[in-house]
């Protein structure tokens, strides 16, 4: 991964010491809450239900083994024993003390990280593909483009101010693995007819009180005017984007406003100044950043017999290579998902015993580098296949081993209620109730792929819009329900899912998932998965079967029924 | 008289910046004597009689985040000073109207920025191309200004151009590659 320079480390060294000023003026009085807030939040830290939280960013999803270390650290000695991994690919401490944070944010950058605008009306962390750089259908590695992008979006002194968040995302792969739809600015990597490098530049997308998926605004930008077009684009939505209305802030109500051509024009119009200026980037520029990323080089291997007899007869084994095992750019290696989905957990959580456990088991089966995925789990890109079976057995007994990627119960779940100040409802318990509900592994994995994801708010930090299943906490008089929508799904074929109707209580939502899967089971066709067979014949007959036993449920519980 | 932070410096400020009040007309309302930032719209609606003001380097020109600073481009030359105004330190409308004045436009005098400037902004709206930095009357102390100062230098070599600096990090340094790291 991503090496510091001297520079790298001084601003972030710079950004302690300016951090750990503010936070000395704010508690001697000469800072408000409202002048310490904005200062605060572009450090990553809100202030939550039962005490700040904190979150760390985690740049394109990479870690190495001395950070997840640091990690295990801080949640001991500030946080109670864990951390959360978030949607967007950075962790979260939900305990630490405001008035450790400066100390906090001075270890994170004596191991190179930091938690610079994390959050904040301003560009935040960017956003990637986890497997980059080890996947079979990448094209181009989006790591140095990110890296890039990061830097220039560290500290940029015109857009620290936005009307809103702003979020970018990479990818440079055929299966598109960073959401770049649902991102204010999704940057697709691709290649001209003559070969060069350049990007498809999507805007205005992104979840939240109005879903949106982001248009094309350009087709083709060279790479050398990547961050031109970018900053053309930034200044556009700094001057004209609302302002009046939080809710109506971000650059997708602006781009809805113009219509993509007006906006692609407006941008277009500011590009001209600003193309082939300064920030033009250079070959050696790229270059250089490329070099910095100290992958380690690997030689393909034969493929591994031992791996192979090992999966004939080891059913548990096999199953976990089946949902956690990815292939690999290279013969004789593969990408291996941790799951951070074990029952009784709340999704994307991790204790300090597990943080060190994955960095030691990373050093010695992965080259010490770790994937961070939107989905709330963890990943080793490079392992040799010839190691699945050890790997396998070790991650086990610290209980990462879980058998269920892009299965019913890998649940992405925001923290809602438990923690969030912003949330309407609790997110985890529903969580943890359906995995609890369909703990039979047989039954997952024949029901298949299928996500389901969890908000416990309009804000949809756990991008229920995108989910298969969607399930979205919302208030109603003072108590928590939940809308179910059916018929989303990220990446490439990208959809909003539709709310299938009136909303439930909590207690019925494993009963309302199961009627959801009992409908995808009696109407599909072969293998088809869920969101194929929704898409195939609509969300009525899902819709029909949910209310029709849910009536049954209430009609049995009735003391009137005689 | 107020004092503000200009090229680095604190300084005692002789400028009156004038707000249009409620039922004021930009065409006939009174200018306070003395130095004077006037808003846009008294500007636009009054040229002719206050050029001469504005040549003898007496009135200067305020902009709201809403105004275009296009729309003063044909008299930039003559003003000595023009002022951009924050509503709401919060509010970033400013540093891009700042930009286009100093690297569209090439204004070249003095910009200020007026209204809910902060210290903890400071470093961003110099970058932007601010030599000025006015907080509003009473905000800071001197002691409070002189020690703020430091706001000015918080990051020594930050990774994009801007307006104070027009070329990023790589082109202004050389930064160097690394080695591969065997397996």
């Amino acid at each position: 991964m991503y090496q510091y320079d001297e520079y790298d480390q001084r601003i972030v060294d710079e950004r302690v010491a300016q951090y750990a000023d503010q936070t000395a003026r704010y508690l001697a009085g000469e800072l408000s809450e409202d002048e310490f807030r904005p200062l605060r939040l572009q450090n990553g830290l809100y202030i939550q239900r039962h005490a700040p939280m904190l979150r760390i960013a985690v740049p394109y999803g990479n870690l190495r083994a001395e950070q997840l270390r640091m990690f295990a650290h801080i949640a001991r000695k500030y946080d109670r024993g864990y951390g959360h991994f978030t949607t967007r690919q950075n962790l979260q401490f939900n305990w630490p003390k405001l008035e450790h944070v400066p100390e906090i944010l001075g270890l994170l950058a004596s191991v190179q990280m930091h938690a610079i605008q994390t959050s904040g009306n301003c560009i935040r962390n960017v956003t990637s593909d986890p497997f980059a750089g080890v996947a079979a259908d990448e094209y181009i590695d989006p790591r140095p483009w990110c890296e890039i992008v990061r830097q220039w979006s560290t500290f940029h002194p015109e857009f620290a101010y936005l009307p809103r968040k702003f979020k970018i995302a990479v990818n440079g792969a055929t299966d598109d693995r960073a959401a770049i739809q649902i991102h204010d600015i999704g940057l697709e990597l691709k290649r001209d007819a003559a070969g060069n490098i350049g990007f498809r530049v999507l805007v205005g997308g992104g979840l939240g009180r109005t879903p949106i998926l982001g248009e094309e605004v350009a087709s083709f930008v060279p790479w050398q005017q990547i961050l031109n077009y970018c900053e053309a684009v930034l200044r556009v939505y700094n001057l004209h984007g609302r302002r009046d209305n939080a809710y109506k802030a971000r650059i997708k109500i602006l781009v809805k406003a113009l219509g993509v051509e007006e906006f692609a024009r407006q941008v277009e119009a500011e590009f001209v100044h600003l193309k082939d200026g300064p920030s033009t980037l250079t070959q050696a520029e790229i270059d250089r950043v490329a070099s910095r990323f100290d992958d380690p080089v690997l030689a393909p291997l034969a493929a591994d017999e031992g791996y192979r007899a090992r999966l004939a007869d080891d059913k548990a084994f096999a199953n976990w290579a089946k949902r956690n095992v990815r292939p690999h750019k290279l013969s004789g290696y593969a990408s291996v998902v941790l799951s951070l989905k074990t029952a009784g957990i709340a999704p994307g959580d991790i204790t300090a015993d597990q943080f060190d456990a994955v960095a030691d088991l990373s050093e010695r089966y992965a080259q010490g580098e770790v994937r961070v995925l939107h989905e709330q789990n963890l990943a080793f890109a490079s392992v040799r296949e010839a190691d699945l079976f050890e790997l396998w057995q070790q991650l086990r007994d610290v209980g990462l081993a879980t058998p269920n990627i892009g299965l019913l119960t890998d649940i992405i779940s925001c923290p809602g209620g438990d923690f969030c100040s912003l949330a309407n409802a609790k997110s985890i318990p529903i969580a943890l109730a359906i995995q609890d509900r369909f703990d039979d592994l047989d039954y997952l994995h024949d029901i298949g792929e299928l996500e389901l994801n969890i908000s416990g708010c309009m804000n949809a930090c756990g991008h229920h819009h995108v989910g298969h299943i969607g399930v979205l906490g919302v208030d109603k008089n003072g108590e928590e329900w939940y809308q179910v929508t059916i018929g989303g799904a990220q990446g490439n074929g990208a959809s909003l899912g539709k709310v299938i109707g009136p909303s439930f209580a909590a207690a019925e939502m494993p009963d309302v998932v199961e009627s959801l899967i009992r409908s995808f089971v009696d109407n599909r066709k072969e293998d088809e998965s869920f969101i194929d067979t929704v898409r195939r014949i609509g969300i009525e007959p899902f819709k029909t079967r949910v209310y029709a036993e849910r009536d049954a449920r209430k009609q049995e519980r009735s003391p009137a029924h005689v | 008289m107020s004092e503000i932070i200009k090229n680095g410096q604190i300084h005692a400020d002789e400028w009156t910046v004038l707000r249009l009040a409620e039922g004021d007309d930009a065409a006939t309302v009174a200018l306070p004597a003395g130095r004077v930032i006037v808003p846009l719209a008294v500007w636009l609606a009054r040229r002719e009689t206050l050029a001469a003001h504005a040549d003898a380097g007496v009135l200067g020109v305020w902009l709201a985040g809403s105004d275009d600073p296009a729309s003063i481009e044909s008299d930039l030359s003559r003003l000595q000073l023009i002022a951009v105004d924050f509503p709401k330190f919060a509010d970033g409308r400013g540093y891009s109207i700042a930009a286009l004045l100093r690297s569209r436009y090439g204004y070249g005098g003095e910009l200020r920025a007026i209204g809910d400037v902060l210290r903890d902004q400071f470093f961003y709206l110099t970058r932007c191309g601010f030599d000025s930095l006015q907080p509003a009357a009473g905000k800071y102390t001197t002691a409070q200004l002189e020690a703020a100062l430091a706001s000015l230098r918080t990051f020594s070599e930050p990774y994009q151009g801007a307006v104070d600096r027009p070329e990023p990090l790589f082109r202004r340094q050389p930064r160097p590659a690394a080695q591969k790291a065997q397996a």
